[in-house]
């Protein structure tokens, strides 16, 4: 099988994010391979391990989309098992929205497809920093492939796919044909640790970088011109601050109360 | 005057809220116009005449809920078209932002998610990076496609009811070649208790309910509040993972959130501090909620959340 997996490196969500680049793009800065990024690289790492793994010709292709520092992701997932890393960078990228994004990516899956085709993409269910979850949606329609987006399980056999998709009043089984984009929830699985072999073993595994021009995309057609939105404005909300505190004495349920009776809350 | 389409999807008997709030908030845009899937029942076409809405749109395939998104993107998109509107609301639930990424594509339509405020000139507010920053957006494409959060307009009957006529819509064909199937649908057990995403009130426990939720859902019955958790808690296993209010969970922007036995680290932050009104209850005083909590009370949850039940069923009457 030949898997790619869309991984994105994103200011750690510990700390305080800030819009201060041009045009109220995200300060990246700080940044580490998406926390949900792991469960989509967990659940390729785990096909291709039940299909005999990188002996068997199994490829689990680590993609980000990035400035510079993006290929940190890449590294963290060749540790973590990928079996490729690539990092597709250009200065006209910056600030592409969603669609841009799509295209972006839509044209790196196409070119990683000219030797061999690819079977699945898996993406996590949303960056945890832009949050929008269009990206995968929008990358399977760019492709013309189905999507199975939210799966919190996730079967591969014979060409097609059966996965479990969890909404808030139902639970629906998903079948599908490949390729096909899969978007996968936390629920899914546990995501491995780099560990020592893994971190020594990524040292030789290799990073392809890809420009605009090698994907055969031009500037126009993403960054802050391609996007089809635009941020008019940006400002920090003021940081909540604390009200009262209080120790329970045995009354505290009781003050409780008389606080939302108040506030009008009752 | 622009046309803004509105996304109905399987309305049942009645609209629900979130849907009278996208058809109020479609009117302070233009002339209505709602692309509806699934059956009309008379009470929701009387809804939407008062409603002002000028036109009903329906598919011309009665198969869309067997596929994955795709097709009703697809249907969507031709609604758009032969509408000309400018501007299409749907849902802000995943399916809803889905369809929504998948018609911006089919359009070459900006998208903007989690919307809750739309100016007349089209210009879209949202927060991003977990509540820190308010921002202002704008499609810059002819079309506009915005998914707007529930619980941000007062849901109002046009003044003058309209009269809408029904159109059926021509859904592509071939839109359900590459569209994954739904082979199998499930409806879980219904809590009875406020949908988590839209409710008024949120009671919500962490670590510190170790194991036990009693105390939080008496708390929230009492107030009629939807039942929340945090990470730990659902990972735990003592609640349903629907729960979780957080940056891997939900947003939730209630009028109330009482936290109890959640430290509220930033994971659990995330997901609540858009809310207007912040309780605290937990034994630990160094806790980070109660950095942001309007009120809050160092003390067992079992102790306090039980005693303030009983206080509210007794002034309840």
């Amino acid at each position: 099988m030949k898997i790619i997996v869309l991984v994105k490196h994103v200011p750690d969500a510990q700390f305080d994010r800030h819009l201060n680049g041009e045009r109220y793009t995200t300060d990246r800065d700080e940044s580490i391979l998406s926390e949900l990024d792991e469960y989509a690289l967990e659940a390729a790492l785990q096909l291709a391990e039940a299909r005999g793994g990188s002996k068997a010709g199994n490829q689990v292709i680590a993609l980000s989309m990035g400035p510079a520092g993006a290929v940190n992701a890449v590294k963290k997932s060749l540790q973590m098992g990928a079996t490729e890393g690539v990092h597709l960078t250009d200065d006209a990228l910056a600030g592409s929205d969603a669609a841009a994004t799509s295209l972006a990516l839509a044209a790196a899956v196409q070119r990683l497809g000219q030797d061999g085709p690819v079977d699945l993409i898996i993406t996590g269910m949303a960056s945890t920093d832009g949050e929008t979850s269009l990206v995968p949606a929008q990358l399977a329609e760019r492709l013309g492939l189905p999507q199975v987006t939210f799966a919190s399980s996730l079967d591969v056999e014979g060409g097609r796919l059966v996965a479990r998709r969890d909404a808030d009043t139902t639970s629906e089984t998903v079948e599908a044909t490949l390729p096909a984009v899969v978007s996968v929830t936390d629920q899914i699985n546990e995501p491995r640790y780099p560990n020592f072999k893994g971190i020594i073993a990524a040292k030789r595994k290799s990073i392809t970088t890809l420009s605009l021009a090698d994907i055969g995309v031009d500037a126009a057609q993403v960054g802050h011109s391609g996007s089809w939105t635009t941020v008019a404005n940006a400002e920090e909300r003021p940081p909540r601050t604390a009200g009262t505190i209080i120790t329970d004495e045995g009354d505290a349920g009781i003050r409780l109360v008389d606080f939302l009776a108040a506030q009008k809350l009752l | 005057m622009a046309k803004v389409l509105v996304f109905i999807d399987n309305p049942g008997a009645a609209l629900k809220k979130s849907s009278l709030e996208l058809l109020t908030l479609a009117r302070t845009l233009g002339e209505s116009v709602v692309a509806l899937n699934g059956e009309l029942h008379s009470g929701v076409s009387s809804t939407f005449a008062e409603y002002g809405v000028s036109t009903i749109l329906r598919p011309s395939a009665q198969d869309l809920d067997d596929y994955l998104v795709a097709p009703k993107a697809a249907y969507l998109a031709a609604a758009a078209e032969n509408t000309g509107a400018a501007i299409v609301l749907l849902d802000n639930s995943p399916e809803g932002k889905e369809i929504a990424a998948r018609l911006g594509i089919r359009l070459n339509a900006g998208v903007i998610t989690d919307v809750v405020a739309v100016e007349a000139d089209g210009t879209a507010h949202k927060s991003v990076l977990a509540g820190s920053y308010n921002t202002a957006c704008k499609a810059s494409t002819p079309v506009s496609v915005l998914t707007v959060k529930a619980n941000n307009v007062v849901p109002e009957p046009a003044a003058a009811p309209g009269s809408p006529e029904t159109v059926t819509v021509e859904v592509p064909a071939g839109s359900t070649a590459a569209a994954a199937r739904i082979t199998a649908r499930e409806q879980k057990v219904a809590s009875g208790r406020p949908d988590l995403t839209d409710a008024r009130i949120v009671v919500a426990g962490g670590r510190g309910v170790d194991g036990d939720f009693g105390p939080v859902e008496e708390l929230a019955d009492a107030l009629g509040a939807a039942v929340g958790a945090s990470r730990a808690a659902t990972d735990a296993g003592w609640i349903s993972h629907d729960a979780q209010v957080g940056q891997t969970g939900k947003t939730v922007s209630p009028q109330l959130y009482i936290s109890a036995g959640i430290s509220g680290a930033i994971q659990q932050k995330a997901g609540m501090q858009t809310a207007k009104v912040i309780v605290a209850v937990n034994k630990d005083a160094e806790s980070p909620v109660f950095e942001i909590a309007d009120f809050g009370i160092v003390g067992d949850l079992f102790d306090v959340l039980p005693q303030a039940t009983a206080e509210i069923k007794k002034r309840k009457g």
